[in-house]
């Protein structure tokens, strides 16, 4: 269903990624064309590697562990390189005692990565899926975005990054497919990230590693092998709390993140080529704090906005950005602002295909938005 | 419920196939990992099932060999289990003052033991004093601990300022023993400018650097797990020292409980766990919190972990216990459970009244026959070193003392009201330099309906 070659196993080493296609990227479900989504292009990059999402997130931590002797990497198999591969190879590297599985437990993740973190240590925690961070909610919510504030800056645990994969992935069901960013959002003290690139994902992996401030990185699982570009192998980092300008447009501002940005570029595409429609489209990149400038920057430009994110509609993130830039470029409307969001259910299986908010329904609410 | 296929069963060279091919189809199935890698040990091949050497395909030389010993016997007799063994509580010391065996008395000096005493004396005084300040509307919030004296001075004795403490909220002897001074109290109960953690939680949610104890919650047992990564951190970094976290015996009942002792011994982090079972968690009785054998009874068997139960009434015996628990934790990187037995004299908080729910006689019980403060006493008395006259000036000049630095802190101004925003980041983002602006132009528009006077001058907002 993904155009992913089945691999021989002994290429799955960062070296021998030159074995991977670099396929154009179907989308969840198989559904419409392949494209080919713009790179972020890195100054000063030096030398560059193909590499699929996973191959950059692994990169960012091998970097990581490579450069601080204090950093940790631990997790639910993680030992082994990872159920999705993006620690392969770190345990050889760095030693089993920075680089090494837990029990089963996500709350024993979360507070065991505070703890290091409030210690002096750099914890880079991964939970299996982020279905399964909500055990660990009251450690994150609780504990870790309060640190800092209830210590009068006495203590923090900034040197702690919790990976998760999320998002729709096919056949993911209930607890394989959740985008639960709003759930942490609404926590002061937090930043949450959603790369929706490799050379993104590495960046702002890289930076997250390094904020001062905890933070909980959300990685589109869909993109892990299927999102593949040249990424630099030196460090680099992508500054956290900047949206990103993907393409330019005049007629109409679109805001996403995540695997949700390849959809969104599909339907600028359709709009471009069916209704001659210029859109901007706006990849948020950090959900927490928000770039709020680059979008009511580009809504005073283009008098129209549609927000769309996997998750579902109600509280969702795009409800925030919706009330912000009301408030913000009121004159400037010309059109109610839409939120192109999953329903209002669990993530159901068999029905995937009907629940994402894909390009068509991306491309409606661009259509509705310009003919009213 | 999550997908949990237990794979333990599958051989190593099954399961990374099972894996690859998951991962390669974007499968996704949680599966148990085959083997636990211990922490420190450089074994460098890894096993299947026939104990035959295998190469796993992606990660080299890690591994020790898995052990598939079965530790237990095979048996066909069909026999339920059910709890007989209770362990044995631990203690030297009687109501009398009186060390049996004399070589478990550690033998302080007079000047040690009278500070220890004078100590306890001086918590009693502050709890005393605090909590009434608090019944007179002074300050919003109090907890005392009253009964648990001889837990307070005796781990603190036998622990170091390099080692990290976690606590919960009754454990404000054990930051007194430290060095955390009346003055400090005072500031953080009546939250002024003064109080490091600038006024922004309840009272005795303690904190300080200096004293190397990690700010307080609210949020039972969350402290747990983080002791653990701090533990693991401490022996990381190859210091000398571990992390101790003190609980109640109803915060064990919380998963973190459970997530942090199993952390603590698969990954052997020097990580001392202090139960206080003080027997009540506000009106709840510990019959009513579990049926095993109490805290102890979970270590040895449920999680592998050395454990000690000691009666928490008796100086000496805690403070032996948890010297020997130091030194498990320092020197063999192990994690210890310990489990003080004791009884909450006091009520829960300023806001409960354990009358509602629990006899005088049995609370006078425990204050006439078990009284942890005492029990010291009549060992200074026996040795001569202490008298009446003595007690008297000490409670006085406790009085005195705790007295003064309430009245200094009351009269100290609430902190800045900008810093309501500092903190929340390292910086402040955009956002809250917004929010912050909004207040300050609010309260131009109210300058008399806000208790602004009582907060310290903004010296400069925070830009």
């Amino acid at each position: 269903m993904f155009a992913v070659k089945r691999l021989n196993t002994s290429t799955l080493l960062i070296k021998g990624i030159r074995s991977f296609h670099s396929t154009p990227i179907r989308l969840a479900g198989g559904h419409g064309a392949p494209i080919a989504y713009p790179s972020l292009a890195i100054e000063n990059a030096g030398e560059t590697q193909k590499m699929n999402l996973f191959q950059a997130i692994n990169n960012a931590m091998d970097l990581s562990l490579k450069a601080d002797e204090k950093a940790c990497v631990f997790g639910e198999d993680v030992g082994f390189g990872g159920v999705f591969r993006c620690t392969v190879d770190l345990r050889n590297k760095y030693g089993p005692k920075r680089v090494f599985n837990t029990p089963l437990c996500e709350q024993a993740i979360a507070g065991f990565a505070i703890g290091m973190a409030a210690q002096g240590g750099t914890a880079i925690a991964e939970i299996q899926f982020a279905d399964y961070i909500f055990p660990a909610f009251d450690q994150i919510v609780n504990e870790a975005a309060k640190y800092r504030y209830r210590s009068g800056g006495m203590f923090n645990c900034g040197s702690l990054t919790i990976r998760a994969p999320y998002g729709a992935v096919g056949h993911g069901g209930h607890y394989h497919s959740q985008s639960p960013e709003a759930y942490f959002a609404h926590t002061p003290g937090l930043k949450v990230v959603m790369p929706s690139t490799p050379i993104e994902a590495k960046g702002l992996l890289l930076a997250s590693i390094k904020d001062k401030n905890p933070v909980v990185f959300f990685e589109p699982k869909l993109l892990y092998r299927s999102a593949v570009e040249e990424v630099p192998v030196g460090e680099y980092e992508v500054p956290l709390g900047k949206a990103r300008v993907v393409q330019e447009g005049t007629d109409i501002t679109i805001v996403g993140w995540g695997a949700q940005m390849r959809v969104l570029l599909q339907a600028c595409q359709m709009a471009k080529e069916k209704l001659g429609i210029s859109c901007e489209l706006i990849d948020l990149r950090t959900i927490l704090p928000w770039d709020v400038e680059t979008i009511e920057a580009s809504v005073k430009k283009t008098g129209r906005l549609v927000i769309s994110h996997e998750a579902p509609k109600t509280g969702g993130w795009a409800a925030e950005i919706s009330s912000t830039i009301q408030e913000r470029c009121f004159l400037h409307l010309e059109a109610p602002i839409q939120r192109i969001c999953g329903y209002d259910t669990p993530f159901p299986l068999i029905f995937e295909r009907f629940y994402v908010p894909d390009h068509l329904k991306n491309f409606e609410a661009i259509k509705k938005s310009i003919n009213y | 419920q999550n997908i949990k296929k237990d794979m333990m069963m599958m051989s190593t060279r099954q399961l990374a196939k099972r894996l690859i091919n998951a991962s390669t189809n974007q499968t996704f199935t949680r599966v148990a990992p085959s083997s636990s890698s211990a922490l420190f040990c450089n074994s460098t091949t890894l096993y299947n099932n026939n104990n035959k050497k295998v190469n796993n395909y992606s990660s080299k030389n890690h591994q020790e060999p898995h052990e598939e010993k079965d530790h237990f016997e095979y048996t066909n007799k069909l026999e339920p289990q059910v709890l007989k063994d209770y362990i044995p509580c631990y203690t030297v010391m009687d109501q009398n003052g009186v060390v049996n065996p004399p070589s478990a008395d550690p033998n302080f000096s007079q000047e040690m033991v009278t500070k220890m005493y004078s100590t306890m004396l001086m918590l009693n005084t502050m709890d005393s004093i605090f909590y009434d300040v608090q019944r007179q509307g002074r300050i919003s919030f109090y907890m005392t601990s009253f009964g648990e004296e001889a837990i307070h001075i005796g781990s603190a004795q036998a622990l170091t300022l390099e080692d990290t403490i976690f606590a919960q909220y009754r454990e404000s002897g054990v930051l007194m023993w430290r060095g955390f001074t009346l003055d400090e109290i005072a500031n953080q109960c009546c939250s002024n400018e003064l109080d490091p953690g600038k006024g922004r939680q309840m009272p005795v949610h303690f904190g300080s650097k200096r004293i190397n104890v990690q700010t307080i919650s609210s949020p039972l047992t969350t402290q747990l797990p983080q002791a653990v990564g701090a533990a693991y951190t401490q022996k990381l970094l190859g210091q000398k020292a571990c992390t101790v976290v003190y609980f109640g015996e109803g915060a064990a009942s919380e998963g973190d409980f459970h997530a942090a002792m199993n952390i603590a011994a698969t990954l052997s982090a020097p990580c001392i766990f202090f139960c206080r079972n003080n027997k009540w968690a506000i009106s709840t009785p510990s019959h009513e919190q579990y049926r095993g054998d109490g805290i102890a009874g979970r270590g040895p068997n449920g999680y592998g972990m050395t454990t000690f139960r000691v009666d928490g009434n008796d100086l000496w015996a805690v403070y032996n216990v948890t010297k020997m628990a130091r030194e498990i934790a320092v020197e063999k990187g192990l994690p210890v459970l310990i489990e003080a037995m004791t009884y909450r004299v006091s009520h829960h908080s300023t806001s409960d009244d354990s009358s509602r729910y629990r006899t005088t006689e049995e609370i006078n019980h425990w204050k006439e026959k078990k009284n942890p403060v005492n029990r010291l006493k009549n060992y200074m008395v026996r040795k001569g070193w202490w008298s009446e006259e003595l007690e008297k000036t000490t409670v006085k000049e406790a009085r005195e003392a705790v007295k003064n630095a309430l009245m200094k802190a009351e009269k100290q101004k609430k902190p800045k009201i900008s810093e309501l925003f500092t903190d929340v980041y390292d910086d402040i983002p955009d956002h809250l330099k917004l929010q912050q602006q909004e207040l300050i132009e609010h309260l131009k528009l109210y300058p008399d309906e806000y208790p602004v006077d009582q907060y310290a001058a903004e010296d400069s907002v925070q830009k």
